[in-house]
């Protein structure tokens, strides 16, 4: 492989990391605030979809239509997730069977609504999603400006001050301490006068906030619409960028663009010529086998916080 | 007389149960009020009312003469209220200062201001000679250490009134000391305390008055000082008890189980027994006692099986089982009775019957070529049903789950004495367990140490120790540091080698 | 109420709020609930309320039941690892594979009926075994998450699939194989025309047989005791000396079986050649939704089986009446939303049972 395709493969990477980095993000604050998020796929798909139908109804009237696809994919995964709060905060249901009814809900709802709204089982093609970008002055920098500030989706510059910002609110503020001990103890937080269950409303919808805008940087920047397969799997790849990351946004970012990379190979693999040689599918695979050998390879050494997937009743102790 | 708190008439249920019948407790300032019963008397469930975790069913609570409604734990604390909860309320990977100003965090802007908070906590700690280091980790300090995190937790919002919830369960006798002191301390520095247990020798040592509660409702309250222990514990109980365990002198035979140089690593990975060598006789109890995780835990796991140690050999009736399963020295006559009986003694959502089948369920009578009996499982559950007096709702097949603690512990040892194993490895048998089943269970040792049986109890509680033991290993930090004899020792003297401060003469020379 | 009817009745309500809510929805996007209801009905019995000319068709009868056929058996596969504590997300991939064995046994073997099918089956069975011993030893080995890896599995084996039937099976159209011969198939033309042309085949047979296995494995046998051990206590199970490692795997496998035998039964009954998938089909997420519903019993995922497999049966009903045929997804993640808020509708039958106990006391007296 040569060092151009390698630069090549930035901006590809990054779209394909962006959506990656936010919605374990989400899951970030989710399972920090004690609940086990398996429903970031289902919330992908809504604020996918949400994004994509918006910025197709949109956009007769105006160019920022895909922006406002952004905002609106933002907004419906934050309402999505407000079933997945409600069913295991207050419902007490097992989190990991709510998460999945969810997934399996939005697949099921967001169809039938394009079918309503579209008349077919997918969102009418948007004409344009969100575009790339090239940044003034640091795209001058030598090499990391091509690799990084060069016709380059915007996107991952969100994904990248959602980091930073997630970083200052889960370890500087009182927030944040608040967050992580509902997470680890939830009995100590409450005995502190601490409200478990806002704390883990603020962190599943968060998550669905996250999830939701993932969903549709996914569809605006990797996709021409919105159809069933849109999301296929990354909210859970999401989920196991969490795992990797050990719960800690820096160590997110860094597996999301891990996941990039991995994804982005598929493109490049036809002109890499030792890769060239294996079948397409094998490189739709690597995503999923490399997330099951690095679960192998971090096995027993990361340790998410301890309440997450506890039932949490304030009147037991 | 002003009272500081007043729980008047008080009343609460839970599903199936009257925790809190018509209660009527009254505090003195700056006074150290005790609050005895036994488990399930309904002492937690008063003291979580007072601190606002439940809502009283009827009754009143006043504070300083003003009727209060204690809706949440907010309101207790800025009532002046608060709790050093018996199982810490800690959480684990925060430090002592980050668990201590969680929810009433200092600010500058929007950050927490991390300085401010650990001087304002190490101020603290000195006016109360706590001495602890606000920028340690929880999961690095001591038990000790954590309960005065705890203490200063309670300081930190400004407490008038400390509820201590069963202090000492978790602390050895010298740290029980300080902690005596430290009360006494924190009331003439102005506090009042409201300390639970069940121990009467503390409340001799530390208490001004003592209210005794039985089955949730009110017995008395009587002055300390006028009041002897007997008497208080009739109170608790309902009747005369003696804590004396009855038992004759034993008559020690061969040695079943051997241990020779065991070295175990905990789960962390740290050495956690060291060059561990121990022997335990036919009709013995050797008692083994020391400091929580000085080791207790993993030389269990080792002879049961649970952990392969390091090096070292055990030896069962000079058979070595070192590298032996749980299941092969299950059958070579290893019985165990574990320290957590709902984690590891029982499967909760199994029926009684299939619990009691639970190692040898594929055996015959109870299976044959891979398919259960019924009826002989049945059968098996109503024997030991009768013989061991479990008490359970719809006998075999009863929840293991709605059973009380005392029965399910009861339900554990029927299990391994039915087996009839050699040697018998019993750790906590009675934690938890109220005092009609504590003397049952004691009472099912020493009968079994009489049929012959080599016996190793492991226990937290000292005087469960010199009670029912023959001879008393004391271990430190993985290595047993002294082995006495019961009738020769006491309490001081184990607990200053428990706590390495001491070694006799012998034991320290064996060490070098 | 007992532990019993708790089983029984609290499913029963949360299938009542699942239609409900779909009726909700159907309603807000402007299409007729009635239309949807008329279209289940004709899902499940074969009768027409809507259209007096045509009353009665077995042919909906007989598309029902090959609907429910491979969701019960995906629903005993979550089951199974359920009963020993895993959540298994797994079946799906499980299936596909299973799908792959068959459509291997079925051309490339040449043998008379009595032999080729039950090698199909047999050859399905132990594919879907493998595939699920994966996470199941990657579980008892490295205690890596169960939930995780099985999705991953999922989409290696739709990947493995396809590559599969489009280059080593020489795909005729690059969707599907050449047909199996009739040896390999489970269908019957008999069958067929009793039931008016549907697709109904002999695949109820091993889904019965794996009913009753199912069953007798978990209530009868001492594997299923260790099992169940496992699954309620794994530390308590291993005290007692139990391998808890050997049963996750063995259970996983097991579990694997089931969905294994469900690829067949698509592949080898509803269709006679291999195909090659855009995308899951989501058998894998049915089978959840059924064992939840049905409480991992034998008895439950035959009901749950049957209940959803109707409602899948009942989709081209629903598309042709202008209801959009995901509706049916939407009942179903809504029933499975129910049955995991069991706490909250036990807490509000709590609160409605007792504000009923004074008068029914009475009655009673």
């Amino acid at each position: 492989m040569t060092f151009e395709m390698l630069l090549q493969m930035f901006p590809i990477a990054l779209m394909f990391a962006a959506p990656i980095i936010l919605t374990a993000l989400g899951g970030l604050f989710s399972e920090r605030s004690g609940i086990v998020n398996i429903a970031l796929e289902g919330i992908m798909m809504v604020g996918a979809f949400t994004g994509a139908t918006v910025t197709v109804l949109l956009e007769e009237s105006t160019p920022a239509a895909a922006w406002y696809g952004l905002l609106a994919g933002l907004a419906a995964g934050l309402v999505f997730s407000i079933l997945h709060a409600v069913a295991s905060i207050n419902l007490k249901a097992d989190q990991v069977i709510s998460g999945t009814a969810l997934n399996i809900l939005a697949g099921g709802l967001t169809v039938y609504l394009c079918q309503i709204i579209f008349h077919q089982q997918r969102t009418r093609a948007f004409s344009n999603g969100i575009q790339k970008m090239t940044v003034p002055l640091l795209s001058r920098i030598p090499v990391l400006g091509r690799m990084l500030f060069i016709e380059n989706y915007p996107t991952i510059y969100i994904a990248v001050a959602a980091v930073l910002l997630t970083w200052f609110v889960v370890y500087k503020t009182p927030l944040g301490l608040r967050m992580r001990a509902c997470g680890e103890h939830p009995q100590a937080a409450a005995s502190m006068g601490i409200n478990v269950y806002r704390m883990r409303y603020f962190g599943v919808l968060v998550s669905g906030a996250l999830g939701g805008l993932g969903g549709a940087v996914m569809v605006l920047t990797a996709d021409i619409q919105y159809t069933l397969v849109s999301i296929h799997g990354t909210g859970f790849i999401s989920l196991a960028s969490l795992v990797f990351g050990k719960w800690n946004p820096f160590g997110v970012l860094g597996a999301g663009l891990f996941f990039g990379f991995s994804t982005a190979l598929s493109f490049y693999a036809k002109d890499i010529p030792l890769l060239a040689s294996l079948p397409g599918e094998f490189f739709y695979i690597l995503p999923y086998l490399l997330t099951i050998v690095a679960l192998v390879a971090f096995a027993g050494k990361s340790v998410g916080p301890k309440a997450a997937g506890e039932i949490y009743d304030s009147g037991k102790r | 007389m002003s009272y500081i708190v007043e729980m008047l008439h008080i009343t609460k249920d839970f599903p199936g149960i009257r925790a809190n019948d018509d209660i009527t407790l009254q505090i003195e300032e700056r006074s150290i009020h005790a609050l005895l019963g036994e488990n399930g008397a309904g002492k937690s469930t008063l003291m979580s009312i007072l601190f606002g975790l439940y809502q009283p069913d009827g009754g009143t609570i006043r504070v300083r003469g003003r009727e209060v409604k204690i809706s949440d734990p907010n309101v207790a604390t800025s009532l002046g209220i608060g709790m050093v909860h018996q199982h810490f309320k800690l959480v684990h990977n925060f430090t002592v200062t980050e668990n201590i100003v969680l929810g009433m965090e200092p600010r500058k802007g929007p950050i927490i201001d991390i300085r401010e908070a650990e001087k304002r906590v190490e101020e603290i700690s000195k006016l109360y000679g706590l001495a602890v280091d606000p920028r340690a980790r929880i999961e690095d300090i001591s038990v000790g250490m954590q309960q005065r995190v705890e203490i200063l937790k309670m300081l930190y919002r400004n407490a008038e009134i400390l509820i201590f919830d069963e202090p000492t369960a978790v602390l050895t006798p010298q740290e029980i000391h300080e902690l005596m002191q430290i009360m006494r301390k924190l009331v003439t520095e102005g506090k009042t305390i409201l300390l639970i247990t069940h121990k009467l020798k503390e409340i001799k040592e530390v208490a001004d008055v003592c209210t005794v509660l039985r089955r949730g409702k009110l017995i008395g309250t009587v002055p300390v000082s006028e009041t002897s222990e007997a008497r208080m514990a009739e109170m608790m109980v309902g009747r005369q008890v003696s804590f004396h365990v009855e038992k004759s002198p034993a008559r020690p035979g061969a040695t079943l189980l051997r241990i020779e140089h065991l070295n175990v690593k905990t789960a962390k990975g740290v050495l956690g027994v060291r060059d561990l060598s121990l022997e335990v006789r036919a009709g013995e109890v050797l008692g083994l006692c020391g400091i929580e995780g000085n080791g207790q835990t993993e030389l269990v796991q080792a002879i049961t099986g649970l952990t392969r140690p390091e090096s070292g050999r055990i030896l069962l009736r000079d058979r070595d089982i070192t590298h032996l399963s749980i299941k092969e020295r299950t059958d070579a006559g290893i019985g165990h009775i574990p320290e957590d009986r709902q984690k590891h003694g029982l499967v909760l959502d199994f029926t009684l019957g299939e619990n009691f089948i639970i190692h040898n369920y594929y055996e015959p009578p109870f299976a044959r070529y891979g398919i259960l009996n019924r009826k002989k499982i049945q059968e098996n559950a109503e024997r030991l049903i009768r013989e061991f007096d479990v008490r359970s709702g719809q006998g075999a097949l009863t929840a293991a789950r709605s059973m009380s603690g005392g029965n399910q512990q009861k339900a554990i040892v029927a299990r391994e004495i039915d087996r009839s194993p050699d040697v018998f490895i019993v750790a906590q048998p009675t934690r938890g367990l109220d005092v009609g089943a504590i003397e049952y269970i004691h009472k099912r040792i020493i009968e079994e140490r009489d049929k012959g049986k080599a016996i190793l109890l492991v226990s937290l509680e000292l005087d469960e120790i010199m009670d029912v033991s023959d001879r008393i290993a004391v271990i430190y930090n993985g290595s047993i540091v002294a082995i006495v004899d019961a009738a020769s020792t006491d309490e001081n003297q184990l607990g200053l080698m428990m706590s390495g401060a001491y070694r006799p003469a012998t034991a320290a020379a064996a060490q070098e | 109420m007992t532990a019993r009817r708790e089983k029984i009745v609290l499913p029963l309500i949360a299938v009542l709020l699942g239609f409900l809510l779909g009726s909700i929805i159907v309603i807000a996007t402007g299409r007729s609930p009635l239309a949807m209801i008329g279209a289940i009905v004709k899902g499940f019995t074969g009768i027409d309320l809507l259209n007096p000319d045509v009353p009665f068709n077995p042919r909906y009868i007989g598309e029902f039941i090959i609907q429910a056929m491979p969701i019960i058996l995906t629903g005993l596969a979550f089951a199974f690892a359920s009963r020993t504590g895993l959540f298994s997300i797994g079946a799906e991939g499980q299936l596909m594979m299973g799908s792959l064995a068959a459509t291997a046994v079925a051309l490339l073997v040449k043998a008379p009926k009595v032999v080729h099918l039950p090698l199909v089956l047999l050859a399905a069975i132990l594919a879907g075994a493998l595939w699920g011993a994966i996470p199941g030893l990657l579980k008892a080995a490295f205690n890596v998450h169960e939930v995780v890896v099985t999705i991953m599995m999922n989409y290696i084996a739709l990947h493995v699939n396809n590559y599969t039937i489009l280059n080593i099976f020489g795909s005729v159209d690059r969707i599907k194989t050449a047909p199996f011969a009739p040896t390999a198939l489970l269908k019957d033309p008999w069958l067929e025309s009793i039931t008016n042309g549907s697709r109904l085949n002999w695949g109820f047979i091993p889904v019965i047989l794996a009913l009753l296995i199912f069953s007798f494995i978990i209530n009868r046998t001492t594997f299923g005791f260790s099992l169940r051990a496992v699954g309620y206590n794994k530390e308590a199970a291993r005290y007692a000396g139990m391998k808890v490692n050997r049963n996750i795997v063995a259970s996983m496998m097991i579990a694997g079986a089931f969905a294994g035998l469900a690829g067949a039964v698509i592949t080898v009954g509803t269709f006679t050649f291999g195909r090659a998938l855009p995308s899951a089909e989501g058998y894998g997420f049915d089978g959840i939704a059924v064992a939840l519903v049905g409480g991992n019993e034998a008895l439950g995922i035959l009901l749950a089986g049957m209940l959803f497999g109707g409602l899948k049966a009942a989709q081209p009903l629903m598309q042709s009446q202008g209801i959009p045929r995901e509706i049916a997804g939407i009942i179903q993640a809504s029933i499975v939303l129910f049955v995991a808020m069991k706490f909250g509708i036990k807490m509000v039958l709590q609160k409605f049972e007792r504000k009923q106990a004074p008068s029914t006391e009475g009655d009673r007296v």
